[in-house]
């Protein structure tokens, strides 16, 4: 399937479903992320659960330094 | 002692994490500061190009109390979609609320930081709004149920220092929560004057990591928000015209 993640458009590997098998694809599942699905930020216990689609716009959040 | 909202500090000085110069360095000057709350930025993570760790994540965050900003957002929907992106992370409840209404001078858009803070307060975060030095802003934030005011003492990262301490004083007297005094700090003498006007807090990032030694410059503005502080607590005396002797006036061993 096709996703908009952080503003590019990516094609996903068929194994990946859940927004924790997106995270393991880009190597991210102990870093600090947060994840919104189409404007809807998911629980880290939808991680899991939640089911991505086609066309999906998903943004990956994280703190940065800053004042 | 700082109370924000069900929270209270020992420490008066709150730390910004952006630009230092190394990891080490930040890590170094958090550590000297002893600042318990510390101000960062929420973003999108750059995993097409970035494979370096966050430096931010190699900071004990459990330590500290985090006060994420809403720097980026121009509207108090963006404020309000930022502030509840950072709580999502499980790791904070406190939310300075940063709308900016001007590129050039960074300044805060008054009408938008009134309009998150409402919008904030009814989701339940702890709401610290950034606010220009207007006492009517301030009044009407507060009458909203803020936890905190936090305005500018000059604009962002310019290190002019206080250059209104009239309105400070203004906000700070008609007031009666706590007023963090945001922005523009300078040097330590910045510091101790906000601290001596009788702010309760001051809140600075640049002109710690932008000294030319970040980590002396955060003990030196530890203890300037203590100094200034105590200063106010011990209250100062009264400015006059002309010379007072501090020496007997009686007993002159003259001839």
């Amino acid at each position: 399937m096709t996703i908009q993640l952080n503003g590019k458009s990516v094609i996903l590997p068929e194994q990946v479903r859940s927004i924790k098998d997106l995270l393991s694809h880009y190597h991210l599942e102990n870093r600090l992320v947060i994840v919104e699905v189409n404007k809807e930020i998911m629980k880290k216990e939808q991680h899991s659960t939640f089911k991505l689609s086609d066309g999906d716009v998903v943004e990956m959040i994280h703190f940065v330094g800053g004042g | 002692m700082l109370k924000l909202g069900d929270y209270s500090f020992q420490s008066r000085l709150l730390l910004g994490t952006g630009k230092y110069p190394s990891f080490e360095i930040q890590k170094e000057a958090v550590s000297v500061s002893e600042a318990e709350i510390l101000t960062f930025a929420v973003r999108r993570m750059n995993i097409f190009e970035d494979s370096q760790p966050n430096s931010l994540e190699q900071l004990d965050l459990s330590k500290y109390t985090l006060l994420p900003n809403t720097a980026g957002a121009k509207t108090a929907e963006e404020a309000v979609r930022i502030a509840k992106l950072a709580k999502a992370s499980g790791l904070c409840d406190m939310i300075k609320v940063e709308v900016i209404g001007d590129d050039k001078t960074l300044l805060p858009d008054p009408v938008e930081t009134l309009k998150a803070s409402e919008m904030l307060l009814a989701e339940g975060f702890i709401v610290l709004p950034y606010t220009s030095d207007d006492v009517v802003l301030a009044k009407r934030l507060e009458n909203l149920g803020v936890h905190a005011i936090m305005p500018g003492a000059s604009p962002i990262g310019s290190g002019k220092g206080i250059i209104n301490p009239l309105n400070l004083k203004f906000i700070i007297e008609q007031t009666s929560i706590p007023v963090i005094v945001d922005a523009g700090i300078g040097s330590p003498k910045d510091a101790a004057f906000a601290m001596e006007l009788g702010a309760e807090g001051v809140l600075l990032n640049t002109a710690v990591s932008g000294a030319k030694d970040p980590v002396k410059m955060a003990l030196a503005m530890k203890l300037a928000v203590e100094a200034g502080r105590l200063g106010f607590e011990a209250g100062r005396i009264e400015e006059k015209e002309y010379a007072v002797a501090s020496s007997p006036t009686t007993g002159m061993v003259t001839s």
